[in-house]
């Protein structure tokens, strides 16, 4: 019977070595899929235990930070914003129940203190607890309060500011806002409201018609591409027949051969359409790209919650690429089916301001850890060369045209040199904003000083009768004022 | 052989260690109860370990050695996750360990010639069958979660399938050791199959209908599966058939298939078993969360203390039946992929032991009834363990010495007991001057 009993104990053997098999099946090899799977509450509670890092601006003010519940063994945190809707747009929010959205998705392994597994051992045998560390934002809190209380009095839109140098990004204000505190309440509220969308980022999620405002982008093609020099003076009759059809100056003005200074002060479509025309769509596209059209901003938001910007094709829900049949004439004055965000604008107009060097648009500035010291910081890099620094610095003569004596006299600031323009898309019919017939999408995107930038800026209001010189040019002025009295 | 004991002694130091650090570790995680406690809880323990060997070193000096410091392992580390869990049940569990310790000695005391047991064969067997009808006859039964699992009388609750499976291994044994050469030399080659003779063949009927029944009545398929792979292996052993095995295997394949197809309890385990996703929050949380226990744990565990059992907003039930089924998903948990090793490791070692024992023994009886003891230990370990890791369908057994229960305690010490009792005779007869040469040498 020994022999038996030798093969049988041999059976046990196998049989034990397949729990082994199967326990380290499940708790190594397959535990990244079953922690997230949708039914396994742990990863969610074990982070509730976890003492989330702060949110702060860049001047201190905290925008979201955890507080302890619960007795010691059992205490978890929960996600307060002390700062209610001011924040709501790009900070996001972070709740065990609804999950985390913008900055604080984008940056959720920094601010829970993600640690390997090797390092939680080493905790474990210090005592030490996971903590999370803090992240101070470049925003600026006197500039976004202003921003978004200008917003809400002028209607729904965005407010970026970016500066150009480091690509900090020291506003982002978006309206309609939200409060995170009160999401638990009104999340389904929120998400079925089709006119206020407060859940929607418009400044990296709303797209929008740039109207006269794109004018620089084309400026800035024909200059690279060597169509024009400042000096070059065309023609701009009114109407001029564009791609068969029509289109005319405001107050169908016709316009002896004028150059770059004059036409953008005083937006003459007719001027940029036949520049448009001659930069042609391959070189159209190629500056749009290098402005950063075409992809996602590499702004330290979630990729989903990003959308890149260019001329859009609504019913393939897609951005046409060079190569696609387009109206050139009419994208050079910010039609056709260009779709824009308020932050590529503000990548536009920063590009600009830093001597055509764009810079990473960046929320994030430094992260602190639970001990107070900054363990990691910006460091600015450069996204691409949108233009050469003397296309920049004509663009730059020609802007401040705009403010000084076009357009955009809304947005001048005494005492400071300020470049910048104007646009007005009108957007008849627009849903959002109740189907009215007089309604446009009002833009001013700029930036200050003009000899030496500190902040670039675009501002845009939607479903609004009025002109982007009358409603967003102040937003920009006093917005710009506010970034500037810090420095 | 005195040596035997020291050694026992020597190893039961560690144990003593190991529970003290783990009460250390579960206090330092709940400061609230912080104290000197855990040291008094490990000393109590050595004490009643001490006292145990001390009363070894009298009645069975030539025991095998290892086998009560890998259970008192066994029982510690229980001891430690149970109190992690709720310092009652600890209480609970110490006191059933005290009690099992007591019958370990009561059996050792009156069972001295355990081949007394061959004779009262029938009636053990009929005892053991008794016993696991008993959960349901009206009055004392009791229904847990589909299964009849459970006896009540009085003030005594206890669960009869951890007693009915050592009567029903004595029997076997007993069995299989008088009609072993004739289930071997009657054997017939039917169509290629060696068949048992089908005079002897009447017995396996009977044990294949009582796992049938377990299966139908019990609704027990834990048990069920452990009674009937204990036989298999007895009979494998005693016959050397393994075709005899095969033959086993299909009839309970092809019984459990038609239960499972008729009795939803069953067929509902079998179900969550295969997908546990298509009830996730009804009849397959239990499961589910085993697996994500275990995934959480990871490599090294979240250590002691440190695993989630609640929902902390609704105080819901994270880990359902953590102290019992569950317990290896708890351990894997807090001690991660490593310890679940070191458990495993230590129920083989005890496979290992008992195996040897049954080597060791001179005659068929003593090999056989080692033999059973040990396999049906062992296999109980694997159907829980498998059952929670999902390598078959999670049933409601304990894992021997480590789950909540005095049942599963109290009845193991009894089987530990007749296994040392075994292991003494055979050792002592091996190291006899002029006694009879063993293969295995001095173990």
């Amino acid at each position: 019977m020994n022999k038996q009993i030798v093969k049988l104990f041999a059976f046990i053997v196998v049989l034990f070595g397949v729990l082994v098999g199967f326990t380290a099946y499940w708790s190594v090899f397959d535990a990244k899929a079953l922690k997230e799977k949708t039914e396994n509450a742990r990863p969610l509670i074990r982070q509730q235990q976890i003492e989330r890092g702060r949110i702060l601006t860049a001047d201190g003010v905290v925008i979201a930070k955890s507080v302890p519940r619960g007795p010691k063994g059992e205490r978890t945190y929960v996600r307060t914003y002390p700062e209610g809707a001011l924040y709501g747009h790009p900070i996001g929010y972070s709740f065990v129940k609804y999950g985390d959205v913008e900055f604080e998705q984008f940056h959720n392994d920094t601010l829970v203190g993600e640690e390997s597994e090797f390092a939680s051992i080493l905790d474990e045998i210090t005592g030490a607890t996971q903590e999370g560390n803090d992240i101070v934002t470049n925003i600026d809190s006197e500039a976004q309060a202003i921003a978004l209380a200008e917003l809400e009095a002028a209607g729904f839109g965005a407010v970026v500011a970016i500066e150009p140098k480091s690509g900090r990004v020291r506003v982002m204000a978006s309206n309609a806002p939200y409060d995170p505190m009160e999401l638990p309440e009104r999340i389904d509220e929120w998400n079925q409201d089709e006119i206020e969308t407060p859940l929607l980022d418009r400044a990296a999620q709303g797209r929008y018609p740039p109207g006269s405002t794109f004018k620089v982008v084309t400026a800035a093609a024909a200059l690279e591409e060597g169509k024009i020099t400042p000096e070059t003076a065309i023609a701009a009759p009114s109407p001029l027949i564009v791609e068969t059809q029509p289109l005319s100056n405001d107050f169908d003005t016709s316009y002896p051969p004028v150059t770059l200074d004059y036409a953008l002060t005083n937006s003459i479509n007719t001027w940029f359409a036949q520049v448009g025309e001659d930069v042609g769509s391959d070189a159209m596209f190629e500056q749009m790209r290098r402005f950063g059209f075409g992809s996602k901003p590499p702004i330290d938001l979630p990729e989903e919650q990003v959308l890149p910007s260019g001329v859009y094709d609504a019913e393939a829900d897609r951005l046409l690429s060079p190569g696609d049949p387009i109206d050139v004439g009419r994208v050079a004055i910010g039609q056709e089916r260009l779709a824009v965000t308020p932050l590529q604008m503000a990548m536009v107009a920063a590009a600009i301001a830093n001597k055509g060097k764009l810079m990473k648009p960046q929320i994030w500035s430094r992260v602190v850890d639970p001990d107070g010291r900054t363990v990691e910081s910006l460091d600015p890099s450069e996204y691409s060369e949108a233009t050469s620094a003397e296309t920049a610095a004509d663009l730059t003569t020609a802007m401040e045209g705009v403010v000084n004596e076009g357009t955009g006299t809304n947005a001048a600031i005494s005492g400071v040199a300020v470049a910048g323009k104007t646009g007005t898309a009108e957007t008849p019919g627009n849903k959002a904003c109740g189907g009215g017939e007089d309604e446009n999408q009002a833009w001013f995107i700029g930036f200050a000083p003009a000899d030496d930038p500190q902040i670039a800026i675009a501002a845009s209001v939607e479903c609004t009768p009025e002109f982007g010189g009358d409603v967003a040019a102040p937003i920009f002025r006093d917005v710009a004022e506010s970034l500037l009295e810090d420095e | 052989m005195t040596s035997a004991r020291n050694r026992e002694l020597v190893a039961l130091v560690p144990v003593a260690l190991l529970l003290t650090a783990g009460f250390a570790a579960v206090f330092a995680q709940e400061e609230a109860r912080v104290g000197n406690t855990s040291l008094i809880y490990g000393a109590y323990f050595l004490a009643i370990c001490l006292a145990t060997h001390i009363y070894l070193r009298i009645r069975l000096p030539n025991a095998d050695p290892y086998l009560f410091p890998l259970v008192a392992l066994l029982t510690a580390f229980g001891l430690v996750m149970i109190y992690r869990i709720d310092d009652a049940l600890a209480r609970d569990q110490a006191n059933w360990f005290v009690l099992g310790l007591i019958l370990f000695a009561l059996t050792i005391q009156f069972l001295r010639d355990y081949e007394v047991l061959e004779r009262y064969r029938y009636t053990i067997a009929a005892v053991g069958l008794l016993l696991l009808l008993a959960p349901r006859l009206p009055g004392i039964g009791q229904q847990v979660n589909g299964a009849y699992l459970g006896v009540d009388v009085g003030p005594i609750a206890f669960q009869p399938a951890e007693f009915s499976k050592i009567a029903i291994v004595i029997f076997l044994a007993s069995y299989l050791r008088e009609n072993r050469e004739v289930l071997i030399v009657g054997a017939r080659r039917i169509l290629g199959v060696t068949l048992p003779p089908l005079k002897h063949f009447g017995p396996m009927l009977v044990v294949w209908g009582a796992s049938m029944f377990m299966l139908v009545f019990i609704r027990d398929l834990g048990s069920s599966l452990m009674f009937f792979a204990a036989f298999l292996a007895l009979l494998y052993v005693a016959t050397g058939r393994f075709s005899f095995v095969v033959i086993g295997m299909a009839m309970f394949s092809a019984g459990a298939w038609f239960i499972t197809n008729t009795v939803p309890h069953v067929n509902d385990r079998v179900e969550i078993w295969l997908d546990p996703y298509i009830d996730a929050p009804g009849t397959g949380y239990q499961i589910l969360q085993s697996i994500f226990a275990q995934a959480d744990g990871g490599l090294f565990g979240k250590g002691f203390g440190q695993a989630l059992l609640q929902i902390p907003d609704d105080g819901g039930t994270l880990l359902p039946a953590a102290q019992t089924d569950l317990i290896y998903s708890l351990i894997v948990n807090e001690v991660g992929l490593f310890g679940a090793c070191g458990l495993v490791a230590i129920y083989l070692l005890i496979a290992a032991r008992g195996f040897k024992i049954a080597l060791l023994a001179s005659d068929g009886f003593s090999k056989l009834l080692a033999t059973g003891l040990t396999a049906v230990f062992s296999i109980q370990a694997f159907v829980i363990i498998g059952g929670v890791t999902r390598v078959i369908p999670l049933t409601g057994v304990t894992l021997p010495f480590v789950s909540y229960g005095g049942s599963s305690i109290v009845a193991n010490f009894v089987l530990l007991a007749l296994l040392l009792l075994i292991s003494d005779r055979a050792r002592r007869e091996a190291a006899e001057p002029g006694g009879r040469d063993t293969a295995f040498g001095r173990l």
